[in-house]
Parts: structure tokens; C-alpha cells; sequence
């Protein structure tokens, strides 16, 4: 159902919206400062009671993810990683709550070091958001120049340091263990797990990697409790509770990112709050959460059967489906990072598809060879279609490719290519059909309105 | 002739080494700054510097050049231009702008204009899908482009 909220995203637009002034005068820091006062036990459970679904592209629960570090005083210092590496197509929400609201970020992180032990935090920015570093730059030292951070962080013996790290252009880095490896000042490849991060993350140490969305709505949960900020979400009783960032773009009238309760619809996404199609034009299709997750037709049914929790959506249309990480598991999509991307019927999906394959191919670190070849392989057989130039025998091919890198590959980049590839063919077999058998004729042939 | 960093960024230098237990993590952050102050791209010498600095093998720092796409080996032209091709950009027409960029400049994607101006880019996405389509011109983002504004954008850059 959609309900707006404005818990992040109350001061975007303003004058001075991401100062610390401006923070504090809506109620900033005070999380922040009453959690540090209380046991860290206390700290964790309480974020467990929020259900915070980690925003960046997994969907796993914040509050375990924290309680899955060791006791802090192991010898060994432990580390908080923000990942602000911001690079799955179509997703542009973590940039503005870096903008536009770095403060809330800053006290997320303070919150979060606090809860699993560190001291120390690095902020991992992709290099191309200038803007994004200055300001978290700037914010941190206001809250140095506060005592917010420092040796006495609000008086609290308990020392906390916040650092912005920049990355240098590689899709790669935003997976978590790459991401550490080039904080460490390596090449970013992933590396094989076990080691978990929480074992042997950053610098060899204790580490949890958060996405900056994720760390940013701490605050709110500590203001309002954990347990009430759940309840915000249609989806509680999924245990994916409160409120977060969802963006729209591609053929809508209003592309932009939207702050609501989860359990929104992609429906009421694109045509609610993205004003519908652009330019009179029908919905093709939509990609529910950044480039990796499987494309969805408007005509698809909900159909899980012997699932008590799914017995209100069976028979309706996905787009009627609430945006939940399990509700879209369940049915065999992915919810990733709430940024849809939506498709009118004057975009060619055959186009779409090779679009998104030249990126895969661009960006994979080639460290696997089903990923290496594999994305190799599938962009050139999408480039002989649109030539004109493939067979029906090599458009069947693409499905063995994408299997064979499903699930045999050191990190999930190789799925995350792997299944819009499989979506797109099999969804639009007939518009892939007739660029074959009409020798690179098709429907559109373009991707622009 | 060596490579040397000015006072104010040796001062930099020093500041980016405190934030971090070992001199390799700011193996990153000191090829930014080297590269900044070196005309946009990374000389043997540099590479050299910063291997010497940060008491790693200067195969180690090579091997972290190659792999990120924003470190340049060969000086580029004084403005770097990307153009964002990614799905939620070519949903909104950034062919077209490409393709204007492309004719305005008289270069393809990857060259340098004869003035030494300008040097037209791809890249992919930007995190910045719902102000599609756009560009980055060196540090700046610009959203939502018509020819017409890339046009004025352009005309800019070639005064100052
Ligand atoms: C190829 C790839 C790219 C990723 N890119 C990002 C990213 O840009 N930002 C992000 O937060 N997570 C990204 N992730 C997910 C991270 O690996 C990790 O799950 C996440 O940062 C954990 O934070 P969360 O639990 O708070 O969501 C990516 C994963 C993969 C496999
Ligand atoms: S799956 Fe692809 S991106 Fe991930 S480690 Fe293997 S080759 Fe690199
Ligand atoms: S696709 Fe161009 S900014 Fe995301």
C-alpha cells in the first residue's frame, strides 16, 4: 500500500538541508547519543526488532548481520564498511542521502560502530560522486568540530572515527569482499567465502560491510523504537519492516526516488508516484531493482501455492505483488535496491537486453571463466541478433551460457548477469525471434521514446 | 625528471596515511591525489612515487592502475567528458546525446580533440538514472540533457 513517509528525506531540496544545523534542528544526533549510553547487547536486539532489511541488493537483516560479530576485545580491531559504491544500473538512491542528508549517514555509522565494536569507519565512495564526498567530508567535520566524533564522542568514552574512502571507477567494488579488497589499496577482485567478512573483513579484522541506506535509517529506528519502526511496514509480519528509498526511472513521467513504508507495488511506483508511462505509450516491462534482477512482463500472475501468506496476492498481477525481499524471492524475482526500471512499448527488449549485456561484459573482474567467458559469449551472440546475424541455435545457446555461470562463480556478479539474460530471452522470445528471422528487422528498434 | 608532489599535497599525503592501520590502503586515495596534481594521468614516475611512498613494488601499483577504469596512463585532454550509455540513459536518449557530443567535438567515443580540450568518453551508470540523460564533465554532473544544453555546456568549456 502505498504510504509516503519522510523520515530521510524530510530536508531534501532545502537551503542547508545537509548541515549539521539543519540536522540537529529535526531532531539529529539524539540517537546517536542516547545509544551510546546503553549495553551493546541492548543495541543489537533492538535493531533485530526493526526488521531492516539491508538495502543494498541482498536483503539481509541488519541486526543479525551485526550480531554475527565477535565480542569485541579479541585482540583484533574490528571495522564498520559502508558501501556507497553505488553502481547497479538503474539505482541512484543512496547518492542523494549522501547529498543531501550526509548527517543522517554519519549518525547511522556512529550507531552501527557502537553496535558492532568499531572504532573506526570507512566510507566507501565511488569516485564519480564529487559531490557525495565533499559533503560527507564536510559533515564529518562538523561532528569532529561538535565532539560528535573523536576521542569523547558526546562526552562517552568510546572513540569513533568516520573516513570517506574513494574507489576508482569498477562496477566490481560495490560486491562486498571486492569492495574490502580495494580499501586495502588491491585490485578490486572478490574474494572466495569462507573468510565472512565478520570474521576476516577489512585489513584482515572483524568487519561488517552495510550499504549507506541501510546505516542512514538507524537513527529514525532508534527514535522511534525498533519494534514500531517494523510496524511502519505492510510487510512486518515478513519481518521486513519499516520504511525505505524506492526509485523510478527509464519511461516514466516522474523518474525520481520516492521515501515510503515497504510493502509499496510496483504499480503504485510507476504509475502512482512515476506519473505512469511517458508519452501515451503501454508498459512493456519492469525491472524491479536494478539491472540484475529478472525483467517483468504486466501480465504476469502471482501463483504460489501451499503458502499460507501468499493466498491474498495469488491470481493478481505482479505489479500488485508488495515490494518485500521474500515476497519477490518467493516468486523466483529479486527485489535488489528498490530502483525499478521501467520500459514503455516503443523500447525494443532485444536493445535492452544488449545494453545491459555490454555492461556485464565491461565490468566483470575475469577472474572466474564461466563469468568471464560466459558474459563474453552472451554479449557477442546479442550483438549478432540485433546484426541480424544469429540462429535460432544461438539464441538457444543463451540459455545453457547463463546456467552454466548460475552458481559457479566466487561472487554474485555471475548470477547477477546471468538472470536478465534468462528473463529477457524467455519473456521476449517472439521480439528476439523476429530480429532472426528477419535479418535484424524488429518491432521498435530503439530504446528512446 | 622525478616526480614531486607540491607542499600543500605532500601535507595531503601525510593526512591520507594517518586514516588507516597500513601505508597500502592509501594506495587508491595517493594515486588520486598524484593524479590530480599530474594533469589528469599517472606517469611511470608517478606510478614509481607512489610505489616508493607507500613501500610497495611498483608491479603492486601498476597492477591497481590497470584495473580501475579512472586512472589514465596517458595524459588526457583538459576536459574529461563521460556520457552515461547504461539502460536508464538510453531509455531517455543518451545515444542521441553521444552522438551530438560526437559531432560537436569531431571526435568518436575514446579521442581527444586537436585542441587538446577535450576528450569524449563512455560510461556506465552513474547513479543518476532519474535524471536521465547525462554526463560528467570532469568533477561536475550535468542531468537531463537536451543537445541545446549540451551545446551550452560545450561553449563554456571552450572559453575558459
Ligand atoms: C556485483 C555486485 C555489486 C554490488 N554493488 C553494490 C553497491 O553498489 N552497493 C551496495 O550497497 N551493495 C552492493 N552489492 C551488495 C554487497 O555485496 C553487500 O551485500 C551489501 O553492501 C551489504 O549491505 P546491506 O546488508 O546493508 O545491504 C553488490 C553485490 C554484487 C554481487
Ligand atoms: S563472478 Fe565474475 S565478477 Fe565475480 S569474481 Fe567471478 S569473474 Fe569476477
Ligand atoms: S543509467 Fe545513466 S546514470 Fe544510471
Amino acid at each position: 500500500m502505498l504510504k509516503r513517509t519522510d523520515y530521510l528525506t524530510k530536508n531534501y531540496g532545502k537551503p542547508d538541508g545537509f548541515s549539521l544545523q539543519v540536522y540537529e534542528s529535526s531532531g539529529g544526533y539524539r540517537a546517536a547519543r542516547r545509544v551510546l549510553t546503553l549495553p551493546r547487547e541492548a543495541v543489537i536486539e533492538e535493531a533485530k526488532k526493526a526488521h531492516v532489511r539491508g538495502r543494498g541488493g541482498a536483503g539481509f537483516d541488519c541486526g543479525t548481520k551485526w550480531s554475527f560479530m565477535p565480542k569485541p576485545g579479541g585482540g583484533k580491531p574490528h571495522y564498520l564498511v559502508i558501501n556507497a559504491d553505488e553502481g547497479e544500473p538503474g539505482t541512484f538512491k543512496d547518492r542523494t542521502i549522501m547529498e543531501q542528508n550526509p548527517h543522517a549517514v554519519l549518525e547511522g555509522c556512529m550507531i552501527g560502530m557502537y553496535a558492532i565494536g568499531a572504532n573506526a569507519c570507512y566510507i566507501y565512495v565511488r569516485d564519480e560522486l564529487h559531490l557525495a564526498k565533499q559533503r560527507l567530508w564536510d559533515a564529518i567535520h562538523e561532528a569532529r568540530a561538535k565532539g560528535y566524533l573523536g576521542e569523547l564522542p558526546f562526552g562517552n568514552n568510546y572513540p569513533l572515527q568516520i573516513y570517506v574512502h574513494t574507489g576508482a571507477g569498477a562496477y566490481i567494488c560495490g560486491e562486498e569482499t571486492s569492495l574490502l579488497n580495494s580499501l586495502e589499496g588491491r585490485r578490486g577482485e572478490p574474494r572466495l567465502k569462507p573468510p565472512f567478512p565478520a570474521q576476516a573483513g577489512a585489513f584482515g579484522c572483524p568487519t561488517t560491510v552495510n550499504n549507506v541506506e541501510t546505516v542512514a535509517i538507524m537513527p529514525t529506528v532508534f527514535t522511534l523504537g525498533g519494534d514500531a519502526f517494523s510496524k511502519l511496514s505492510d510487510l512486518h509480519a515478513w519481518n521486513d519492516g519499516g520504511v525505505r528509498l524506492f526509485g523510478v526511472s527509464g519511461h516514466v513521467k516522474r523518474p525520481g526516488i520516492y521515501e515510503c513504508a515497504v510493502g509499496l507495488t510496483l504499480r503504485e511506483l510507476i504509475y502512482d508516484l512515476g506519473g505512469g508511462i511517458e508519452g501515451g505509450r503501454e508498459l512493456l516491462g519492469v525491472i524491479p531493482g536494478g539491472s540484475s534482477c529478472p525483467v517483468h512482463l504486466p501480465n504476469e500472475v502471482v501463483h504460489v501455492p501451499n503458502n499460507p501468506k501468499f493466498e491474498m496476492f495469488n491470481g493478481k498481477s505482479i505489479l500488485d505483488l508488495p515490494l518485500g525481499v521474500d515476497p519477490f524471492r518467493i516468486v523466483g524475482s529479486m527485489l535488489g535496491t528498490c530502483c525499478a526500471i521501467v520500459l514503455s512499448d516503443a523500447a525494443d527488449p532485444v536493445l535492452a537486453m544488449q545494453n545491459l549485456m555490454r555492461f556485464y561484459k565491461h565490468e566483470s573482474c575475469g577472474q572466474c571463466t564461466p563469468c568471464r567467458e560466459g558474459c563474453g559469449w552472451l554479449e557477442r551472440i546479442f550483438d549478432k541478433v540485433v546484426e541480424g546475424t544469429a540462429t535460432l541455435d544461438e539464441l538457444d545457446q543463451v540459455h545453457e551460457i547463463a546456467s552454466n555461470i548460475t552458481g559457479n562463480t566466487i561472487c554474485a556478479f555471475g548470477d547477477g548477469a546471468a538472470q536478465p539474460a534468462l528473463a529477457f530471452v524467455r519473456k521476449y522470445r517472439e521480439q528476439f525471434e523476429d530480429y532472426i528471422l528477419g535479418q535484424g528487422r524488429s518491432q521498435t528498434g530503439r530504446l528512446a521514446i | 625528471m622525478a616526480f614531486v608532489l607540491s607542499q600543500e599535497r605532500e601535507r595531503e599525503l601525510t593526512e591520507i596515511l594517518s586514516r588507516y592501520p597500513n601505508k597500502m590502503a592509501a594506495c587508491i586515495p595517493v594515486l588520486h591525489l598524484c593524479q590530480n596534481a599530474n594533469g589528469n594521468w599517472l606517469s611511470p614516475d608517478a606510478i614509481q612515487f607512489v610505489a616508493d611512498r607507500l613501500e610497495l613494488s611498483p608491479a603492486h601499483v601498476k597492477g591497481v592502475v590497470t584495473f580501475y577504469s579512472l586512472f589514465n596512463e596517458h595524459p588526457p585532454g583538459k576536459h574529461q567528458i563521460w556520457v552515461c550509455r547504461t539502460l536508464s540513459c538510453a531509455l531517455r536518449g543518451s545515444d542521441a546525446i553521444l552522438e551530438h557530443c560526437q559531432k560537436r567535438l569531431g571526435v568518436g567515443v575514446g579521442q581527444t580533440t586537436a585542441d587538446g580540450r577535450f576528450t569524449l568518453r563512455t560510461a556506465e551508470c552513474l547513479a543518476s538514472c532519474g535524471t536521465a540523460p547525462m554526463m560528467q564533465v570532469d568533477k561536475t554532473y550535468y542531468e537531463q540533457l537536451t543537445p541545446e544544453k549540451v551545446d551550452r555546456i560545450l561553449a563554456a568549456l571552450s572559453k575558459d
